[in-house]
């Protein structure tokens, strides 16, 4: 009784200090983007500094750009602002300056999974009229992960596909087909090897997989509208193709722990006949001390259903946008063209062996002598569709990865991991 | 605290109890009060800051889990608010109902809200397992050094060490070690699929678990047996009790304060195991806990995710609250035993 008039004062300024902060942390925890819905008309012909904003620049290719510029534009200064080089963390980085509405925040690089979400908080700026941008020489499908619900929200920047790797020591001919890849694997059993493998492991990375067996064999994962439309007969195909090879032992059971690395590092020591993964491993595969198959591997495109038609490579790589709150906007718009220039894409692949968007670069003779996977990954992008795009990506591949992943096991049949995946992705848009 | 609060106690001077400090001079009460408010100022600031850092984001958490989290407009494609949720974000978790079109339906597989019970199972499993891992291998560990021997000092600064190492480090470590190619496969000649199974994922995480934490079990025990009297197992092995019985009569009803307050810092420290399955299987074949399930969460939504974690919240202070109460960790109580008495 006493103790508690005597805590009274401290007790009043405690609430008032917690209903005070507690104003300032509902205001920013529940925004959304209705709100914001003026931002996006503002600023259009702002000239002036900028920030440009990117994960970590592992191999030194943005800061002699960003200098490039500020050469030629000292009015309007572009400052490089590097996040961590993890994923997740750039994302939530983003998420927050979005949320605080971070004017300093102008151009940012968003993963092509990102996009929709972005997009539908009406936290990126779309590329219409004024802002517009030239798509027309860009890959398809890149553009179609920086587009949604029929707007253009980013500008492709840098792309990647996944490809085949064989041993052409083994198999003269790579395989056209998935079944043809599969009748193959009795190579691999006299040789004992493992016959084929990507990336099961329950992360992202069985999300892409997934999603190209899916859509190679016809099947799709959402529509247009971001309802799911996962569950029918050419998906149910298209899973079962890796179910089927995981039980079969066509693909090996320690390929369930697969991530990127863990598979390059097997195709290196000779366990693999046949590798799904993206275009880094080329150079490695080729260079690294221990790599037992520096002269002896080949590259193709992903195997389709059909031999005229070769399998639905996923899509990775990043996209580069406007925030609705940047005050220089017709700055920003110059920067992303700068950025997505000819130039300076080919300045990406040489200097970063980041794959281009621009699809005249892939026939550029002196690009492909220096990057000889070029072709390949040309004819996986002209194929590819990007994953789902949709604002609840996070859901998504949840549920993708989970069922999928339960398939692969053997603790549910396709059919079921299928209907699972559907119900679970509605779910997961009607939160 | 409970010193100032005597003085303080006398200025009332009307009190019912018609206290004998009543009589008190004038001067003397001034002084009292002067005093407590002095004692007010001075630990305002402290009391500010817990209710900024501790109190604060906790209610914030209460209050964003009965707002809905932010959905599309079907017309535009873009988010709105979501505006007030009732107990839909506790209904979601607690009865896994998920709502599709409207309608409730019982979660699906692949969403987070289906795995709610399987994550509590298995958070509670991991802690069961790990603390009374734990605490045996670490009693033994804390009898070892509590010994004299050449050395001493350097063996308890070794057993240190892996607690020593930051646990996302110690989790990627593991996970080299029971990668298919990795060590623990080559040492013993198996093909055990350590991350990609449940029970040798579940084992694989325990196992580095209690790697890491048992050094920290042993110390907290070696603090309890160092405070016994060397002369009562004097005393014991005169009256001639077995060694045995100098443990089971001794040793463990003197070191149980201590062991409690361990066995309590353990168990609430694995309730929130994040890091190790996070990394070592990234929570697949049912190794995702509690915590791992709140990340996930907060990717797809806050306000779900502020339910989720007061949830959590809500169970690690039951627990906290039956040790304390009932199993007589002495953690938080004033070690005082008269001062009950006081505040009456």
């Amino acid at each position: 009784m006493r103790k508690t008039k005597r805590l009274t004062p401290i007790a009043v300024l405690g609430v008032l200090a917690l209903s005070l902060a507690a104003c300032g942390g509902g205001g920013s925890g529940g925004s959304s983007g209705a709100a914001a819905g003026g931002d996006a008309g503002n600023n259009l012909d702002g000239r002036g500094p900028i920030t440009y904003v990117q994960g970590k620049d592992n191999s030194n290719v943005v800061r002699p750009l960003v200098d490039k510029w500020n050469a030629a534009h000292p009015d309007q200064k572009v400052t490089f602002k590097e996040q961590s080089d993890q994923a997740d963390q750039q994302h939530d980085d983003l998420v927050k300056n979005f949320q605080a509405k971070n004017v300093n925040y102008d151009v940012v690089d968003v993963d092509v999974v990102w996009t929709a979400e972005f997009a539908a908080k009406s936290w990126l700026q779309p590329l219409k009229d004024k802002m517009s941008i030239d798509t027309s020489k860009m890959l398809p499908a890149t553009v179609k992960t920086a587009t949604y619900n029929g707007t253009l929200y980013a500008a492709p920047q840098t792309s990647d596909g996944g490809i085949l790797y064989y041993r052409k020591d083994l198999v003269p001919t790579p395989p056209k087909t998935w079944d043809e890849m599969m009748s193959m694997c009795s190579i691999a059993k006299a040789k004992n090897m493992g016959c084929y493998a990507g990336q099961f492991a329950k992360y992202e990375g069985l999300t892409v997989n997934a999603a190209e067996a899916i859509n190679t064999a016809g099947g799709t994962i959402v529509g247009p509208d971001g309802k799911p439309t996962v569950n029918t007969d050419q998906a149910k195909a298209g899973l079962n193709n890796l179910v089927k090879a995981y039980k079969d032992g066509n693909i090996p059971k320690e390929a369930i722990t697969f991530q990127e690395e863990q598979g390059r590092q097997a195709f290196e020591a000779g366990k693999l006949l046949f590798l799904r993964n993206w275009p880094y491993v080329y150079n490695l595969a080729k260079t690294d001390g221990s790599s037992k198959v520096k002269s002896t591997f080949g590259i193709a495109p992903l195997p389709g259903m059909t031999a005229d038609k070769p399998g639905a490579s996923s899509l990775g790589g990043h996209n580069l946008a406007v925030s609705v709150y940047s005050k220089n906007k017709a700055t920003a718009k110059d920067f992303l063209t700068f950025m997505t220039s000819e130039e300076t894409e080919k300045f990406y692949a040489t200097q970063g062996s980041l794959a281009p968007v621009l699809t005249a670069l892939y026939d550029d003779a002196a690009l492909v002598k220096q990057l000889p996977y070029l072709p390949v990954l040309k004819t996986a992008l002209q194929n590819a569709v990007p994953r789902p795009v949709t604002p609840f990506y996070p859901a998504v591949t949840k549920a993708i990865q989970d069922n999928a992943y339960a398939a692969m096991q053997g603790q549910k049949p396709v059919d079921q991991a299928l209907s699972d995946m559907q119900s679970a992705i509605q779910a997961a848009g009607s939160q | 605290m409970s010193t100032e609060a005597q003085p303080r106690q006398a200025v009332k001077s009307g009190n019912p109890k018609g206290n004998k400090d009543a009589n008190k001079e004038v001067g003397q009460d001034r002084k009292a009060t002067t005093q407590g408010r002095v004692a007010t100022l001075l630990v305002a600031p402290s009391l500010l800051l817990l209710a900024i850092v501790i109190l604060y984001p906790v209610i914030n958490a209460i209050i964003m889990s009965f707002q809905k989290d932010s959905g599309l407009d079907p017309a535009t494609g873009l988010f709105v608010a979501g505006g007030f949720a009732g107990v839909s974000n506790y209904s979601h978790w607690i009865l896994q109902q998920c709502s599709v079109a409207g309608a409730s339906i019982s979660c699906p597989p692949g969403t987070l809200g289906s795995q709610f019970w399987t994550a509590f199972g298995t958070t509670f499993f991991f802690t069961a397992v790990t603390v009374v891992l734990e605490t045996i291998i670490g009693f033994w560990m804390a009898i070892i050094m509590a010994r004299a021997f050449r050395g001493r000092s350097l063996l308890r600064a070794s057993v240190l060490v892996p607690w020593a190492i930051p646990t996302a480090v110690t989790a990627k470590l593991w996970f080299f070690i029971f990668a298919f190619q990795g060590i623990a496969n080559q040492l013993f000649g198996t093909s055990i699929l350590w991350t990609g199974s449940e029970w040798p994922a579940r084992w694989a995480i325990i196992i580095a678990d209690v790697w890491k934490t048992t050094p920290f079990m042993a110390l907290l025990i070696l603090a309890g047996l160092q405070i016994i009297p060397e002369q009562v197992y004097e005393a014991a092995r005169v009256d001639g009790a077995s060694a045995w019985q100098r443990f089971t009569q001794i040793t463990l009803p003197l070191v149980k304060p201590a062991l409690m307050v361990a066995i309590l810092f353990r168990t609430l420290d694995a309730l929130r195991m994040y890091d190790l399955p996070a990394i070592m299987t990234g929570g697949s074949n049912n190794t995702t806990t509690l915590s791992i399930l709140v990340v996930d969460q907060i990717r797809q939504g806050f306000n779900s995710a502020a339910a989720l974690s007061t949830i959590t919240f809500i169970v690690i202070f039951l627990v906290a609250f039956i040790f304390v109460r009932f199993l007589g960790a002495n953690a938080v109580e004033s070690t005082n035993p008269g001062g009950k008495e006081k505040e009456k």
